[in-house]
């Protein structure tokens, strides 16, 4: 089967030109992987591509690239999949992720990522004999993060990720989520504190779905962010802007219908945070001289009692 | 230059759990590896990992028994106890760590059936038990803050007065080579599959240290002993766990017959791994095979068992051959997989080399002798792991300063600047490709007198050609171009020590199968090989062999 390849190139040693697309005309056979096409050309075509890859059987995380604009492990995709008539198939790097060379990144800041949240468990007390005692229903749970290979994919697309590299990021949260339920820990209470007040922490995500779109392993990390929403405010964690900012979304759909776009800032904000509500004034203003600002008065929505159903239905069946 | 107490080379399993018991005991640790912790090939562990737990009925003798009969009775049977007898505690104490294990309906830990044991001692996370063991002890390395220079390749071992000092090392990165003094050295380097073509192994399994510790003048001991695996993915060569017939999957041929009746009546498709593999290569043979391939039947176990219990077997399954496990059977076929020979060691990990140790694949207790039991390699990797620790932590207070000399690097930096220098020849992958498949044409599942010669005689021609493999691309960074030429001198090694090895048993055993001598042969050869590399002799190799410990367990006939 002939391929056309389309490879973002990067070489940190070419002053000039250290940035540029090349293509590679291949024949493979037609149930090769992206990565076998990449080693063909790695061994006979042109020997300085650089790409990382070790397992070939999606367990190594190596091999994360973007394929056609997403990312993917390359050793798992195959091309008749990305290029099903023939089309020319585009590698690039991952994206955020500093590329080294070519199709190599760096994991540095994806790996003190995950060092943030503090990556073990940390039980209060050692069992005195043999392992500690826990439902297999409760440990099982847990396999959904424990199947992350650090491939970087999710961060990779991440669309908050590329504005705000504050954010910790869905493969860490992901793990944190792990350690949160894990029976075993003792921080529990700690680590949703840190999460849910921390700059970049789980109110942040955008659930913009790439992240579960591009999973290589299905850790579907926003899900796992969304898990540690939940297990925050069951926590009593109700006392920051993004807990805040969801009550009033829920309070106000259930009561009228629709969101009642004047409150919902002041609600996130808190209506006692003095200066971050006086912060809104400028952006307020703008507003009001655009004429685009929400009206102080909200209106129900006419279908309100069809939604008010909804919300008793889901609290019923909970 | 950069100074350690303890340099371990390989960031696997072994290798981690080596470093954390440095690190715990307030040494100066550093991990030197290749690749990123979390991408070794202790990931592709898929079963699970072998304990005799007492509290549920177990014990050490039972495991122990299983381990050397399936050995062949080839393994020490000391090295055999070490392991079985605190093979519990490894268990647990990674259990503490942190590992998710599958736990039964008490909330212990469960267990699942595996090969060659007639007692379910197998602990497990669904089918990703490497990973999940390999992530754990990174995360431990995290929380002590271990040190490791990350993609830093190893070219040499520093010797002074016979006696390990450290390592010259190579920064993937960049293109810079570095000395790194150490008092021990713990080589935790894995297999070296790539030798063989096709293998389950990944493509960073280059036995790199099984060479340098050769080249260095330990001897390596066993190294015809080659797994090969029973169900590999028909086409890519890609694992499917043992746990899948531990799970109780069939083993079909083109009749729709269990086959395995008629090789292990008693055991079934959990008989030892060289003796499946053999009976499916058999069945190939005689024209009982689809494509090359027998059938690996899953559908009666059921779709929510399949999904719960070998996800990842699904995932494969369903990704690389398109073949939904729940309503078809899967293709497969005997596949290089595990390496069962390597650097001998003593029960501490040390090798012959003062100042060298060695654990997990790359060594050979040996505990695995002529044919390894599924899930006694993670085993093996976390028990000897931490006794090279525990005993290179006892051996360095005795070590002196290290001498300041940058000779090897000045040495090394020459010759690598040489095969950059190379005029244009020998393209590296056809090379390995012509070693690689000649291997497994001759140390294959089946081996005889002619086939081992053939093998030889082609490695002789690679060797000739070796010289002559030309590094094009010359930045400085991420030139894995000539990574790969300098890896392929390594599993050059490996080959001749492999091949010297087989020529040298004269005899059948476990997976040393030779169907010119198809009978073991106790009498002549109970005994290890052992491979040293040695200038003085013709060809560099120098063959002596060593008894096998025998402590309880008489050797019998093998029956499963």
């Amino acid at each position: 089967m002939n391929v056309n390849l389309k490879v973002k190139r990067f070489d940190p040693s070419e002053p000039t030109k250290n940035t540029w697309w090349q293509e590679y005309q291949i024949d493979i056979h037609k149930d090769s992987t992206v990565l076998d096409a990449l080693i063909h050309v790695r061994e006979y075509e042109d020997t300085s591509l650089a790409l990382r890859c070790a397992c070939r059987a999606s367990i190594c995380g190596s091999c994360g690239m973007k394929v056609n604009g997403s990312a993917k492990l390359v050793c798992k995709t195959r091309v008749a999949e990305v290029s099903p008539g023939g089309e020319q198939v585009v590698i690039e790097p991952m994206g955020n992720h500093p590329v080294v060379k070519d199709l190599v990144v760096s994991l540095d800041t994806f790996f003190n990522q995950i060092k943030r949240i503090e990556p073990y468990v940390q039980p209060d007390h050692i069992p005195e004999k043999g392992e500690y005692i826990a439902s297999n229903e409760s440990m099982e749970n847990l396999l959904t993060a424990m199947n992350c290979i650090m491939c970087g994919c999710c961060v990779s697309d991440c669309t908050v990720l590329e504005v705000d590299d504050n954010f910790i990021g869905p493969a860490a949260l992901a793990k944190a989520w792990r350690f949160v339920d894990d029976p075993r820990d003792s921080k529990r209470e700690n680590r949703l504190n840190n999460l849910n007040n921390e700059d970049g922490g789980i109110w942040d995500c955008t659930r913009c779905m790439q992240c579960v779109e591009v999973c290589p392993k299905g850790v579907d990390p926003m899900d796992r962010i969304m898990d540690l929403r939940d297990s925050a405010i069951s926590n009593g964690l109700t006392n920051s802007f993004g807990a805040r900012h969801a009550n009033s979304v829920n309070k106000s759909i259930k009561h009228s219908g629709r969101i009642d776009e004047f409150r919902l800032p002041i609600e996130s904000k808190g209506y006692f945070n003095i200066k971050e509500i006086f912060k809104l004034l400028i952006p307020g203003l703008r507003m009001l001289i655009k004429k685009q600002s929400p009206s102080p008065f909200h209106h129900k929505n006419p279908n309100q009692s069809k939604v008010k159903n909804i919300f008793k239905n889901f609290e019923e069946n909970k | 230059m950069y100074e350690h107490d303890i340099l371990i080379i390989g960031a696997g399993l072994a290798g981690l759990r080596a470093a954390v018991e440095g690190v715990k005991n307030g040494l100066d640790v550093a991990v030197v590896s290749k690749v990123h912790p979390v991408r070794s090939h202790s990931n592709a562990a898929q079963g699970g990992i072998n304990a005799p737990l007492t509290d549920r009925g177990d014990d050490w003798e039972g495991h122990a028994y299983d381990t050397i009969k399936g050995s062949d009775f080839l393994a020490d049977q000391d090295a055999v106890e070490v392991m079985s007898r605190e093979a519990g505690d490894a268990v647990i104490e990674l259990e503490r760590m942190g590992v998710i294990f599958t736990r039964g309906e008490d909330g212990k830990l469960g267990t699942r059936a595996f090969g060659g044991q007639k007692v379910a001692r197998t602990f497990f996370v669904g089918a990703i038990t490497g990973s999940a063991l390999l992530h754990v002890l990174f995360e431990q390395s995290l929380k002590l803050g271990l040190n490791v220079y990350e993609e830093w390749f190893v070219t040499k071992l520093i010797m002074e007065d016979g006696i390990c000092k450290g390592v010259v090392a190579y920064d993937i990165k960049n293109g810079e080579l570095h000395t790194i003094k150490a008092k021990a050295v713990i080589m935790a380097t894995g297999g070296n599959g790539r030798v063989f073509e096709p293998s389950t192994q990944a493509l960073i399994c280059t036995g790199d240290g099984l060479s340098l510790a050769y080249k260095a003048g330990a001897p390596l001991m066993d190294m015809e002993m080659i797994q090969y695996h029973p169900t590999t993915l028909a086409r890519t060569g890609i694992l499917l766990s043992e746990a899948a017939r531990g799970e109780g999957a069939y083993l079909l041929n083109s009749k729709g017959e269990r086959f395995m009746e008629k090789y292990a009546p008693d055991y079934m498709e959990l008989a030892s791994r060289d003796v499946v593999s053999r009976s499916e290569q058999t069945e190939i043979d005689e024209g009982r095979g689809i494509d090359g391939n027998v059938m690996l039947d899953l559908r009666h176990l059921g779709r929510d068992y399949i999904e719960k219990r070998l996800g990842y077997l699904q995932e494969v399954s369903l990704e690389f051959l398109g073949i939904d496990m729940a309503e078809e059977p899967v293709p497969v076929r005997p596949g290089m997989h595990y390496l069962m020979g390597g650097i001998k060691t003593d029960l501490n990990g040390a090798t012959q080399i003062p100042g060298l140790y060695a654990a997990g694949e790359c060594a050979n207790v040996s505990v695995h002798g002529a044919n390894r039991l599924g899930a006694n390699s993670l085993l093996d990797t976390v028990v000897f792991g931490r006794r090279s620790a525990e005993h290179a932590i006892e051996y360095i207070k005795s070590v002196k300063q290290n001498s300041n000399s940058e000779n090897d690097l000045k040495l090394e930096s020459k010759r690598l600047q040489s095969i950059l220098d190379r005029p244009k020849g020998e393209n590296i992958a056809n090379l390995r490709n012509d070693m690689a498949v000649n291997m497994t044409k001759g140390i294959g599942v089946w081996r005889d007198q002619k086939s081992i010669e053939n093998a030889l005689s082609n490695l002789h021609d690679v060797k000739n050609r070796l010289p002559k493999i030309s590094v094009e691309h010359k930045g400085k960074f991420f030139n894995t171009n000539l990574i790969f030429a300098l890896e392929l001198e390594f599993m050059v090694d490996n080959a001749e020590a492999i091949i010297h090895g087989a020529i040298t048993r004269k005899e059948s055993r476990g997976a040393h199968y030779r169907t010119d001598m198809p009978e073991r042969d106790d009498k002549n050869w109970l005994k290890h090989t052992l491979v040293y590399h040695d200038t003085n002799r013709e060809n560099n190799v120098r063959i002596e062999t060593a008894p096998v410990t025998i402590t309880k367990w008489e050797p019998v006939k093998r029956v499963y």
